[in-house]
């Protein structure tokens, strides 16, 4: 039980001592990502081959480290010896590894990297041998290009931490910033330290933090809330998913300084029905800290309480606007409010709430430890501090980012990501998910920050990143997109309920070549209605993707309605797939692939494509090795 | 007015006021603009109630002057400038602060009202109400088809919101969400919280609801409701659901009868209680002057 600063010190002090053991560690990549690739059957056969083999190792589970594309992941800790990553481990490659590590050997061309000095809150002194020991080939931490420009603030520890293990979390610096706060900060200091760092909203709206902080902390009524949004529901975004699984304990300590500034005691972490792994890990971070007593009555024998529950969403994406989230926490179906008065003045139940993203609040104890100086000294004019990205579609490294605000996309997408799948052109990246747009090549120079990215009619939005080729087609994405969200809509305004429908039925139309120019007129009214007269910011933003590619590529919505035909082949009714008679080598793969047969010919002789049978699924023109398939 | 209960999503779903705080507060008065005139009102005020004061028409349908504001049919929008920006609201709940500039009258007003009607037009082809509003502004058909076979709900939630906050019966709700939204009974079965009294049908703008009175039961289709009605106490005729006098006996003061009349029988009852002799004799009905 910590009951002072001093114990925690203490315990912070032995837990330091235990991170770096005398023994052999190995961590697993077991975050949803990694699961989803396999990685548990990997820590199974690891566990299993270190016991056969009578070793004196121990094997955890870690979270996401990041470069999902590498998954499964696990790194391996020899004392005196830095951090060794392993990429695409299977079972049999982990037997392997095991029984190498036993003889000294350490399989160096599995490595993905090594990490001299793990990216911890707090670093951790720990010696270093002298001789590499056969790791001299193995790339480090910053010669790896997906980690090359990164810096990690808000996903500090993931992927080096077992989250389920308050002590890993202490010997990082844990519960020091709440210590500081808490024994030599008055709650305005602390707000006026957010303020000056600079830091927005992570979650998309880029509201700064310490404003919000402090209309709430100068609301009277009590009890106050502060709360956490964790309902990321974005398509393709992750970032607060790693957070929650991978380091839960720093979106509580976010909180808990949060509480103490605002005058607040209680708050509720909302989960997303469908993290399971995450409400596991933060339930297990809150029962660990309270049994610590870190959360509960008298933390850190300061006159301050603060506890903190779990509520789970359950399947509705706009559950993450703050006052249906709120509403859904109240036990009622979520559907907003409009917001003339603000919920730090009358939020959950009716009280003053602070509600902030997951990735807003893991940056607080970071922001009190280092300084608000050193934050706002990262990042760009109005944008402080860095930014998880989820780094995802036609792109070669695809995984979690974090970078300094101000970096432009096309640093991301070439050097971080390594450039477009397949080195295939480049046509677009969208940013922002639903709520945003999609950005094309000529401004791809563009820094990433909040304000830049909605000057071009996208946004920044919680960080999602999609890249796509010449091969996507942006009629179909704002369709895509807009389908989403007209099944998401909480349905009680006329101009979103029925608007973004009836954009869907435009856009569907003219997907399938049953769309004449002049609905493209009505879809550019009805988008601007809806962005215009929707009561919350899922109608508001409703238009973005649509109003977007029209911007940028209204060419192609006038070849699907002008010409009827989809220029990326992707639209099956207006794609017609054709072998090039001359380029075909014959090899086959594309007969191979067709999953209805609709590929005939002999070996080496070219082959052709039945348009009848052909459902207009790619796969042929994916696999094609020369580039043969094309559109009529 | 009614008090509600704690954690009962009264006034929180539109605007985190209580019912009634805008006739309670004690508000200082703020100056604003509407329609280039400049006035003096108490803040807070929902703009709407303002601007109607003034003499200017607003189109509503999710409005009522007993609930909440809603927000939901998007017909009242009025255009907004406030330090420098220009956007459109409703004025349903749109409260008048200092240096509010508010217009009904511009083209982006007109064109935003037009096309909620022109989609209200499209989702409820039956209602007669949307088709006089919408030709009042010279619309006729909807470039959309019909979303709904037939109907006449625009999902304005007016029942919902009377049944919850003045009657305080809670018997339908809105089920499901997008455009699968709908007013229901919980589980799309007889309502069992439903007392009868017909607030949903009165306040529906549309004439969705249809209560019909067949024999001793009142059926409410729309919501698979029937309620069982008590004979007239006087003449016998079916007249009042039988769960709606215990409702109401907890409603009134004790002093108050509560008994199961029929609308011709309680007129005729309430009218011999104002006659009085008049000087020729027989009996009027009429107050002596």
């Amino acid at each position: 039980m910590i009951e002072s600063v001093e114990d925690l010190q203490t315990r912070q002090q032995s837990a330091r001592t235990a991170f770096y053991p005398d023994h052999v560690q190995i961590g697993v990549g077991v975050g949803t990502c990694g699961l989803a690739n396999g990685s548990q059957a990997v820590m199974d056969a690891l566990r299993d081959e270190v016991a056969t083999q009578g070793l004196d190792y121990t094997v955890r589970g870690t979270g996401c480290v990041g470069f999902c594309q590498a998954e499964p992941l696990v790194d391996v800790l020899v004392p005196g010896m830095p951090r060794v990553f392993y990429r695409d481990m299977t079972e049999e490659k982990g037997r392997k590894l095991v029984k190498g590590l036993a003889e000294g050997r350490w399989h160096a061309d599995w490595a993905l990297m090594r990490v001299e000095r793990d990216p911890l809150m707090t670093e951790i002194e720990r010696p270093l041998a002298a001789d590499l020991n056969g790791l001299a080939e193995v790339p480090t931490f910053q010669e790896v290009p997906f980690y090359r420009n990164q810096r990690k603030i808000a996903l500090r520890n993931c992927g080096f931490v077992d989250p389920n293990n308050l002590d890993e979390y202490l010997a990082t610096g844990g519960y020091a910033s709440l210590a500081k706060v808490l024994t030599s900060m008055e709650p305005d200091e602390v707000i006026e330290a957010v303020e000056k760092s600079g830091l927005r909203g992570r979650g998309g709206g880029g509201f700064p933090a310490g404003r919000k902080w402090r209309s709430c902390r100068q609301a009277h009524d009590h009890p106050k809330y502060v709360l956490c949004n964790g309902d990321e529901g974005d398509p393709g975004a992750f970032m607060d998913r790693s957070i929650m699984e991978g380091n839960p304990h720093a979106v509580l300590e976010g909180m808990a300084i949060g509480a103490y500034a605002i005058g607040a005691d209680r708050g509720y972490v909302y989960v997303r029905l469908e993290y399971p792994l995450a409400v596991e890990h933060l339930a297990t971070a809150i029962r660990q800290a309270e049994e610590a007593g870190l959360l509960g009555e008298n933390i850190l024998g300061a006159d301050f309480r603060f506890t903190v529950r779990i509520s789970r969403g359950a399947g509705a994406f706009v559950c993450g606007e703050s006052t249906a989230l709120m509403a859904s926490i109240e036990g009622f179906s979520g559907e907003p409010r409009v917001k003339h008065i603000h919920t730090t003045e009358k939020g959950l139940f009716e009280k003053p709430t602070n509600l902030n993203n997951v990735e807003t609040w893991a940056n607080v104890p970071a922001i009190i430890d280092r300084g608000p100086e050193w934050f706002a000294g990262i990042g760009s004019e109005n944008s402080k501090g860095t930014k998880v990205f989820s780094l995802v579609g036609k792109v070669k490294n695809t995984g979690l980012v974090e970078v300094p605000m101000g970096m432009t996309l096309r640093q991301i997408i070439d050097a971080i990501g390594g450039g477009v799948a397949g080195d295939r052109p480049f046509k677009a990246v969208q940013t922002g998910g639903p709520s945003g747009g999609c950005i094309p090549e000529a401004h791809l120079d563009t820094p990433v920050d909040f304000d830049a990215l909605t000057r071009l009619g996208s946004m920044m939005g919680s960080g999602g990143m999609i890249v796509m080729d010449d091969r996507t087609c942006m009629v179909e994405v704002a369709r895509y997109f807009t389908d989403f969200l007209r099944k998401e809509s909480c349905g009680k305004c006329t101009a979103c309920r029925e608007g973004v429908q009836r954009m869907y039925e435009l856009l569907d139309n003219i997907t399938r070549g049953e769309a004449a120019p002049e609905d493209i007129d009505l879809l550019e009214e009805i988008s601007t209605y809806v962005r215009d007269n929707s009561l919350c910011g899922l109608g508001k933003t409703a238009a973005n993707p649509t109003l977007s590619t029209l911007r940028y590529f209204r060419d192609e919505y006038m070849a699907h309605v002008v010409d009827k035909t989809c220029p990326a082949g992707v639209c099956p009714a207006l794609t017609t797939f054709v072998i090039d008679q001359d380029t075909c080598i014959g090899c086959g793969q594309c007969r191979d692939a067709c999953p209805v047969g609709a590929v005939t010919g002999e070996k080496k002789a070219p082959h052709a494509i039945d348009p009848d049978t052909c459902i207009r699924c790619g796969a042929c023109r994916e696999v094609c090795p020369v580039d043969a398939v094309g559109t009529a | 007015m009614v008090r509600i209960a704690a954690g009962q999503e009264t006034c929180r779903a539109a605007t985190g006021y209580e019912i009634g705080s805008n006739e309670e507060a004690q508000m200082p008065r703020v100056k604003t603009t509407i329609n280039g005139q400049e006035i003096e009102v108490e803040r807070d005020r929902w703009a709407l109630d303002v601007i109607r004061e003034m003499g200017i028409e607003v189109p509503t349908l999710c409005h009522h002057p007993a609930l909440a504001p809603y927000g939901a049919c998007r017909l009242c929008v009025v255009e907004v400038t406030k330090r420098g920006s220009t956007w459109l609201a409703t004025s349903c709940d749109l409260p008048i602060r200092e240096g509010l500039s508010i217009r009904t009258d511009t083209e982006a007003v007109h064109r935003a009202r037009r096309t909620a009607l022109e989609l209200l037009l499209a989702e409820a082809p039956e209602a007669e109400e949307i088709r006089r509003l919408a030709r009042q502004m010279g619309l006729e058909h909807p470039r959309f088809a019909p979303r709904v076979e037939e109907g006449k709900c625009i999902l304005c939630g007016l029942c919902v919101r009377v049944c919850r906050d003045l009657i305080g019966a809670s018997a339908i709700c809105f089920a499901d969400r997008a455009t699968d939204r709908q007013v229901t009974s919980p589980f799309d079965v007889n309502a069992e919280a439903c007392v009868g009294c017909m607030a949903c049908a009165a306040v529906c703008p549309t004439g969705a609801i249809e209560v019909v009175d067949d024999g001793y039961v009142r059926r409410i289709d729309p919501f698979s409701t029937e309620l069982e009605l008590l004979p007239c106490e006087v003449c016998g005729k079916p007249a009042v659901p039988a769960k709606l006098l215990p409702y109401l006996r907890a409603k009134v003061p004790d002093h108050v009868p509560v008994r199961a009349l029929c609308p011709a029988c309680r007129r005729a009852e309430a009218a011999a209680g104002l006659s009085v002799p008049s000087r020729t004799g027989g009996v009027s009905t009429a107050p002596t002057p």
